[in-house]
C-alpha cells in the first residue's frame, strides 16, 4: 500500500492519448546514493513538449523531455541513466550527488 | 506502455484497486499485474512483498531485471469519535500519509475548532459512513466509548473489509462489545478482527502515546506479512 500524493499524471497520459496526442511516459526505475525522487517517480509529456510530474525534482527533467520527444517519434523504448558527483550535485540541483535510471517509453 | 495497460491501471486506481506494472527494462515488454492475480503469478513473492511496502523496485528475475512499478491506493483513516484521543490521533495519521475523517454526531465534540484542517462529519454513523467508501485500504477505529455510535459503526467497518479495525475500552467493556456485536449480527470471524484493547502495548498514558501506539498497532496490520503477524499476536 503506498501513500502516494501525486498528481494524477497517468490519467492526463490517458486523455491526451485518446485526443490523439504523441505521448511518453518516463519512470525512475533505480536509484542510488541519494537520488531526490524515489523509483516510480514518473513524469508523462506529449509531442507539444507539455510535461506533467517529476523525475528528479528538477535538475534532469530538460534532457529527459528531450529524450522522451524522440522516443514518441521513433516508438523505441529508452533507458537512461543520469549521474552526478558529489562535487557537480550542488550546481544541477543534486544536493549530495546521486544516480538515476529512467525509463523512457512511448504510450501506444 | 500499451494504451490498453494504460487505461486497465487507471480503471484499478480509480477502483482503489492495487495493481503493479512489471516492466523488462531491456526490452521494454510490460504487463500488468492486479492485486487479485499477484497470488497466482510467478513472481508472486516479490510482487507481495513490494505492494505491502508500497515501494517500487527493480528486481533480479533470472539474470532478467524487472522494473514493479507499484500503485496502491493512499490509505484511509476513519476515526469514529471526536474524542481527546482523536485529536492526537488525526494530525499524526495525516503526516503518516492517510487521508483521516472524523465521524461524531455528538456537535459539541465534533467542532472544527477541536479539529483544525480534518475533514469532521456530525452525523451518526449510519449516515455519516456509507458515503466514505470505506473499503480494505482503510484503518477503522471507533473511539467514543458509547455502543449507540461505536457499535453500527463496528458492524459497516466488518462489512467494509477494513485492514485494520481497532476499538478503545478495557477488557471489561470489550466483552460486553463482543456480546453485543454477535447479538446484531457479528460474526466469531469479525469479532476476532477488533483489536481492543487498542494499540500496541507500549504504556501508553497520554492521549498523544495512546495516539502512538494505535498508529504504530496500524502500521504493523499493513505492513507485515500476514504470518508475522500472525506469531506477533
Amino acid at each position: 500500500m503506498q501513500l502516494d500524493r501525486d498528481e494524477d499524471i497517468l490519467r492526463a497520459a490517458e486523455a491526451w492519448r485518446k485526443a490523439g496526442r504523441g505521448v511518453a511516459l518516463a519512470t525512475v526505475v533505480e536509484t542510488w546514493g541519494s537520488a531526490p525522487r524515489p523509483a516510480g517517480s514518473s513524469l508523462v509529456i506529449n509531442d507539444e513538449g507539455t510535461f506533467l510530474g517529476s523525475v528528479s525534482g528538477g535538475c534532469v527533467e530538460g534532457a529527459v523531455v528531450t529524450e522522451a520527444l524522440d522516443v514518441i517519434d521513433s516508438g523505441t523504448p529508452k533507458l537512461l541513466e543520469f549521474g552526478v558527483a558529489d562535487e557537480a550535485a550542488w550546481k544541477v540541483g543534486l544536493s549530495c550527488g546521486g544516480t538515476i535510471r529512467v525509463f523512457v517509453e512511448k504510450v501506444d | 506502455m500499451k494504451f490498453e495497460i494504460l487505461q486497465q491501471l487507471n480503471a484499478e486506481r480509480a477502483a482503489r484497486r492495487p495493481a503493479i506494472v512489471v516492466t523488462d527494462t531491456a526490452t521494454g515488454a510490460q504487463r500488468l499485474v492486479k492485486a487479485a492475480d499477484i497470488a497466482a503469478d510467478p513472481l508472486a513473492a516479490e510482487l507481495d512483498k513490494q505492494l505491502r511496502m508500497g515501494k517500487s523496485a527493480t528486481v533480479d528475475a533470472g539474470g532478467q531485471k524487472l522494473f514493479l512499478n507499484v500503485y496502491a491506493p493512499t490509505a484511509k483513516l476513519v476515526i469514529v469519535g471526536a474524542v481527546h484521543i482523536s485529536q492526537a490521533l488525526a494530525p499524526l495519521a495525516r503526516s503518516l500519509g492517510y487521508d483521516v475523517t472524523v465521524v461524531d454526531p455528538r456537535t459539541a465534540f465534533a467542532s472544527p475548532e477541536r479539529f483544525p484542517d480534518v475533514p469532521l462529519i456530525a452525523e451518526w454513523p449510519d449516515v455519516a459512513l456509507p458515503p466514505l467508501n470505506i473499503d480494505h485500504y482503510t484503518a477503522f477505529v471507533a473511539l467514543t466509548h458509547d455502543p449507540k455510535i461505536d457499535d453500527p459503526a463496528l458492524l459497516h467497518a466488518f462489512a467494509r473489509d477494513c485492514f485494520y479495525i481497532g476499538a478503545l475500552g478495557s477488557k471489561k467493556t470489550h466483552a460486553k462489545r463482543l456480546e453485543r456485536l454477535k447479538g446484531q449480527g457479528a460474526s466469531d470471524a469479525d469479532l476476532g478482527r477488533i483489536h481492543a484493547p487498542i494499540g500496541l502495548a507500549i504504556g501508553a498514558v497520554s492521549p498523544s502515546e495512546i495516539a502512538v501506539s494505535i498508529m504504530a498497532e496500524i502500521t504493523a496490520a499493513l505492513r507485515l506479512p500476514a504470518s508475522s503477524k500472525a506469531a506477533a499476536a
